[in-house]
């Protein structure tokens, strides 16, 4: 139990956060870090329909390890790892489809933050119109009950409120 | 109750019970279900941790239930792990390792440290055969059947409990096939 807190300390997402204040700390006091990692090459393009087709895909894939954020945003190690599978795929003329396929292959739709229709996601994809349907149909029947009490004359009483009105005046 | 009081009543009760399921199974929500299970365990021909001479590969999954586990030098919970590891391998059970984006030194020193359960390991440098077994938190354990079929993945520390549960159950199953 313990160890899945240090975990999620210790998981980048809430790593980068720490990392800033530890720098600060370093530049404070001067410590001479000797093992600091040295950055990792940059990914580079010469076509700029590659470099299109990485962004889109890069953004439209999940990182799994920081799970709310797709692989751009992702500091994790894994998100940076999968960044350059997918432009090596890009620029190896792999189409999206195969790039998408394969990560689908390996983590499942849920890499996917545009995930396909199909029998497990109806209720995602259907979900808001079957919403939107009860809503409408309520939001009708309201007006029409609505409009329909407007049209009554409303200086004229019912038998029941007649009644009422009888038996209260009767009260006094 | 009148008629009308009802309603937001029920919607709210209805809201209530989707939180409540919402909250119960967000404790497992960071499982992602592995496509691979069912499937033939990746390709994978790697110098192992032991010797960088020799090579583990994909096709000596084959012929008996075995587990695969994934870890490295600098992965927290595989520390918690390890001993429990250590008793499975006791027990007579077959794990083979995958150390995944670790130094050598670092997991040869691990092993010396804390024993090593593992038949061999392969040294899984770069993490590219992480990837293909779609990997993506550290220690996972994957059950693997006589046919090299993937049948079970677990992700994150094993417990005492997820092995008396699932793990040996399922081995037990697996070995009683074909």
């Amino acid at each position: 139990m313990i160890f899945s807190y240090i975990k999620r300390f210790f998981n980048p997402c809430v790593f980068r956060y720490f990392f800033f204040f530890t720098l600060l700390c370093l530049m404070t006091l001067q410590v001479q870090a000797g093992s600091v990692e040295t950055p990792k090459e940059p990914i580079i393009f010469t076509d700029p329909q590659v470099e299109k087709d990485y962004l889109q895909l890069a953004k439209e894939l999940r990182c799994l390890v920081c799970q709310n954020q797709n692989l751009i945003d992702s500091n994790a190690d894994l998100a940076d790892d999968l960044r350059r599978e997918v432009a090596k795929m890009l620029k190896q003329g792999k189409s999206k489809d195969q790039v998408t396929q394969f990560m689908v292959d390996r983590y499942g739709d849920f890499v996917l933050y545009n995930p396909p229709f199909k029998t497990q996601t109806w209720l995602l994809w259907g979900g808001p119109f079957v919403l939107m349907f009860f809503a409408i149909y309520w939001l009708l029947k309201k007006i029409k009950v609505d409009a329909k009490e407007a049209n009554t004359d409303s200086a004229e009483l019912s038998e029941k409120e007649k009644e009422r009105l009888a038996n209260i005046l009767n009260k006094k | 109750m009148k008629k009308q009081f009802m309603t937001p009543l029920i919607v709210f009760a209805l809201l209530v019970v989707l939180l409540v399921v919402g909250l119960v199974k967000a404790k497992y929500i960071r499982d992602v279900p592995s496509p691979l299970i069912g499937k033939a365990v990746p390709v994978f021909s790697i110098p192992t941790v032991e010797d960088q001479q020799k090579v583990f590969s994909n096709s000596e999954l084959k012929g008996q239930v075995v587990l695969v586990n994934v870890w490295a030098s600098w992965c927290v919970s595989c520390r918690a792990e390890h001993a429990l590891l250590n008793k499975v391998a006791q027990q007579g059970i077959k794990i083979y390792g995958i150390n995944y984006k670790d130094e050598l030194s670092d997991a040869r020193q691990w092993l010396s440290a804390y024993g090593n359960p593992y038949v061999k390991n392969a040294h899984d440098i770069t993490g590219r055969a992480g990837i293909d077994w779609g990997v993506y938190g550290t220690p996972e354990t994957f059950v693997i059947d006589k046919k090299g079929m993937i049948r079970y993945k677990h992700t994150g520390p094993m417990y005492q409990q997820d092995i008396d549960d699932k793990i040996l159950p399922l081995i037990k199953q697996l070995q009683a096939e074909t």
